[in-house]
């Protein structure tokens, strides 16, 4: 076992970091500098061209689909000193890299595959994921948009939901029945869509922390060739598992959290003078998360060694997120109440306690967004403890049978 | 970076758990507790026999020069069967101690024959109720005087580190005529506990100097494998008794209410395991990180075993309050564990105090 780097790994990370020097500050965006999306966007497409040009983009992907051909490890190091700039890389980039051309890659043609693979590593195209709908979440086998082929084209109907950034995407990875006679895994087919496509509408949804990157797609007879399906007719269900693998390993959520409020509780005043930190309860609730933190660090760097080796964690990768959204959203609560009620309605300029806010209402759909707890658990308990499989009343009947 | 277990430690933890399963079954336990049997003493000399005990201390003084890591896969196995060994009180302990305090003469004399298993050692550092470190023992001379109590495995060891007053340690031979010792009711069936009163005990002091800290960082990494692996045998068994047992027509662990209890205990078992894994890495490799990686292991390991301990107990119902069952092996384990090197508070007061940048701005001044 060694944590360090390996020589090969140490010299890799000095030439990224004087890479990154040298070309990174130039795209930083400023903290606390909210950007009006379509520049953001702009922003993040330069950025991206950036890693293309300096020949770190899809650093897993093989050169001969334009990307470096390096190693996950490698992957790891360069995301790792590439956040210490604070640089725009939002869905619109991450969904693209980490889901829609792994896709491509995996179960695409080779046409797909040019057509698709280096324009997206060089930013040039932007991605959302259109997955879920109303009656389709934790249960997302359950959708109901539907395509229907008519001649080479298939015609799309249908609505989803929860597409982060779809306002500002070219292109959709789209999952949609395509036969609802067999049972709801297997009717279903998996596309690439044209997001200015005729029929597709975007409505952005109120979230509770007052932003809109979340949206509404409304789908009515958009028309899409078949030759932006990706993999077999009814093969969606795969190609899906594919993309959340993705999701899921990719998210690097177990980010520091406890440590600068170990510093702010260090620097507030206590109850009984002093600091907040001389507080006892205060020091268990912070201790006790740190240690999770860092035991959940240390698990996702034994998940890294297993994928370099090309071994799959499957769903012992959920078990990094699932620790860390509730750690989330315990931590920040207790930043709130660190704050005291000046959290309930801070001064207008005072960043630091809207930035806790902030926290305390993202972490409630960290625990939903990429697989709920519950979800997680129960492939938690099924996969890795081998316990029994929840009982499914429509695992065998015909979509079409199902209310 | 490749952070995993060698083959070659893959191979030491099968070997270890392969030779526990056989040697240590629950039945054996439950026959050693009827039997007033302080401990396994023919186990201890099988782990001597084939290097076990000796895996962490150096080639020079008869182990086997191996890491920190290895002694803890080994720690791991040990915490996983409840083995009625004295290894936590005479490896992790005494042996460390001697390691990182004792003379080169100290060293000589006694690490080779703890490495066997010829002699048990202990670490004697508790006086009583309250903190557990204290030092009203004390060393005038090479004459000891006061009580240690309660101190793990001392009816079966012949030689104690025992924490003095000034903080320094000490090596007292427990044979002699100047050592009481007193044997208490354990919680713990499978640890035997005693008093020890010194009246102008013979006592050696040790010249190593402030390593209490080090020596309970260390030994709390290993202490944190051992829960690991404990914990790690309660959600096996618990998964194990609900996947065997039937209830409302179906297996009981094909409930929610079940499945989510032990998917959540296996997340705490993983992030106790990652946090050991680290910790004994930088006890061997990075001494700077060592306090706060320590303090991370100790403190998730015991929310993983205290956790484990409750709810296989649970899971199992009413048979789990019965000594037919083998719950209350952990259930009365995990207390010993986590009461011991400190508790709780310490822990927590080691990592938040050991965390960059914060020394100096908490005015409490609870540094360890």
């Amino acid at each position: 076992m060694d944590f360090n780097d390996t020589p090969e790994e140490a010299a890799f990370r000095t030439e990224v970091r004087a890479w990154l020097a040298a070309n990174a500050p130039a795209h930083v965006i400023p903290q606390g500098v909210a950007l009006d999306d379509t520049e953001e966007v702009q922003r993040g497409r330069a950025w991206q061209r950036a890693v293309y040009d300096g020949g770190y983009a899809g650093i897993t992907f093989p050169k001969a689909l334009g990307g470096r051909g390096g190693s996950v490890i490698e992957a790891v190091v360069f995301s790792e000193e590439e956040a210490q700039y604070h640089l725009p890389k939002g869905p619109y980039i991450g969904i693209g890299l980490g889901m829609a051309i792994a896709a491509i890659a995996k179960h695409g043609t080779e046409e797909q595959r040019q057509k698709f693979i280096e324009p997206t590593l060089k930013g040039e195209l932007t991605w959302c994921q259109l997955f879920s709908e109303p009656s389709a979440g934790s249960d997302l086998a359950n959708l109901r948009t539907k395509a229907v082929k008519e001649g080479d084209d298939w015609i799309v109907n249908g609505q989803k939901v929860w597409s982060s950034w779809a306002h500002r995407s070219d292109w959709g990875i789209l999952i949609v029945r395509t036969d609802p006679s067999v049972p709801k895994h297997k009717g279903l087919t998996f596309f690439v869509v044209d997001m200015k496509s005729p029929g597709i509408e975007i409505r952005p949804i109120r979230q509770i922390s007052g932003a809109s990157d979340f949206n509404e797609t409304f789908l009515t007879d958009v028309r899409i060739p078949d030759s932006n399906r990706i993999g077999d007719v009814g093969g969606g269900w795969g190609v899906c598992m594919t993309v959340l693998m993705g999701e899921r390993l990719g998210s690097g959520s177990h980010k520091a959290q406890v440590s600068p409020l170990l510093d702010y509780a260090a620097s507030t005043p206590g109850m009984n003078g002093g600091t907040a930190l001389d507080s006892g309860s205060i020091r268990a609730a912070l201790a006790q998360a740190m240690a999770e933190e860092q035991g959940a660090k240390y698990l996702e760097a034994r998940l890294r060694t297993m994928v370099s080796r090309g071994e799959n964690p499957g769903a012992l990768a959920g078990m990094i997120k699932m620790s860390y959204a509730s750690r989330l959203q315990k931590t920040s609560g207790l930043a709130m109440e660190l704050r005291g009620l000046d959290a309930i309605a801070p001064s207008i300029d005072d960043t630091l306690t809207r930035s806790i806010q902030y926290d305390y209402i993202w972490s409630t759909v960290m625990r939903i967004a990429g697989g709920a707890d519950e979800v997680l658990k129960n492939q938690i308990a099924e996969r890795v403890l081998g316990m029994p499989g929840e009982i499914r009343m429509d695992k065998d009947v015909p979509f079409e049978a199902l209310k | 970076m490749n952070f995993d277990l060698s083959d070659e430690q893959k191979m030491l933890a099968e070997q270890a758990r392969g030779l526990l399963s056989e040697r240590s079954p629950y039945d054996h336990l439950r026959a050693l507790i009827d039997a007033g049997a302080e401990w396994d003493e023919s186990l201890w000399r099988e782990l001597g026999e084939m290097g076990f005990l000796g895996v962490a201390i150096p080639e020079s003084f008869g182990g086997l020069g191996m890491s920190a890591l290895d002694l803890g896969v080994i720690a791991q196995e040990l915490g996983r069967c409840n083995a009625a060994v004295p290894y936590y009180s005479s490896i992790i302990l005494c042996a460390d101690a001697i390691r990182l305090a004792g003379s080169d003469i100290q060293k000589a004399e006694w690490l080779p024959k703890l490495a066997s298993g010829e002699v048990v050692g202990t670490f004697a550092y508790a006086e009583g109720p309250g903190p557990s470190f204290a030092t009203g023992v004390k060393l005038e001379g090479a004459k000891l005087n006061g009580s240690k109590t309660p101190v793990a495995d001392a009816g079966i060891a012949q030689l104690a580190v025992v924490l003095v007053a000034g903080g320094g340690l000490a090596l007292v031979d427990l044979n002699q005529s100047g050592v009481t010792r007193t044997k208490l009711e354990s919680f713990d069936q499978l640890r035997a506990h005693y008093r020890i009163d010194f009246a102008d005990a013979a006592a050696e002091m040790m010249p190593g100097k402030n390593v209490l800290a080090t020596l309970l960082d260390r030994a709390a990494v290993q202490a944190a494998f051992e829960a690991t692996g404990a914990a790690e045998a309660c959600l096996t068994m618990a998964r194990d008794y609900a996947l065997d047992r039937q209830i409302f027509g179906r297996s009981l662990a094909s409930f929610q209410a079940i499945k989510h209890k032990l998917a959540e205990l296996a997340v705490e078992v993983e992030l106790a395991r990652s946090n050991a894994y680290f910790g004994a890495w930088a006890a061997d490799e990075s001494p700077d990180d060592l306090p706060a990686s320590a303090s991370a292991a100790r403190l998730t390991a015991l929310t993983a075993f205290e956790n484990g301990a409750r709810e296989n107990l649970q899971v199992h119902g009413g048979i789990g309050y019965t000594q037919e069952a083998n719950c209350h092996f952990y259930y009365r384990r995990e207390r010993t564990l986590a009461l011991g090197l400190g508790g709780r508070d310490y822990w927590t007061d080691r990592l938040i105090n050991h965390q960059p940048g914060l020394q100096g701005q908490i005015s409490s001044g609870k540094a360890a």
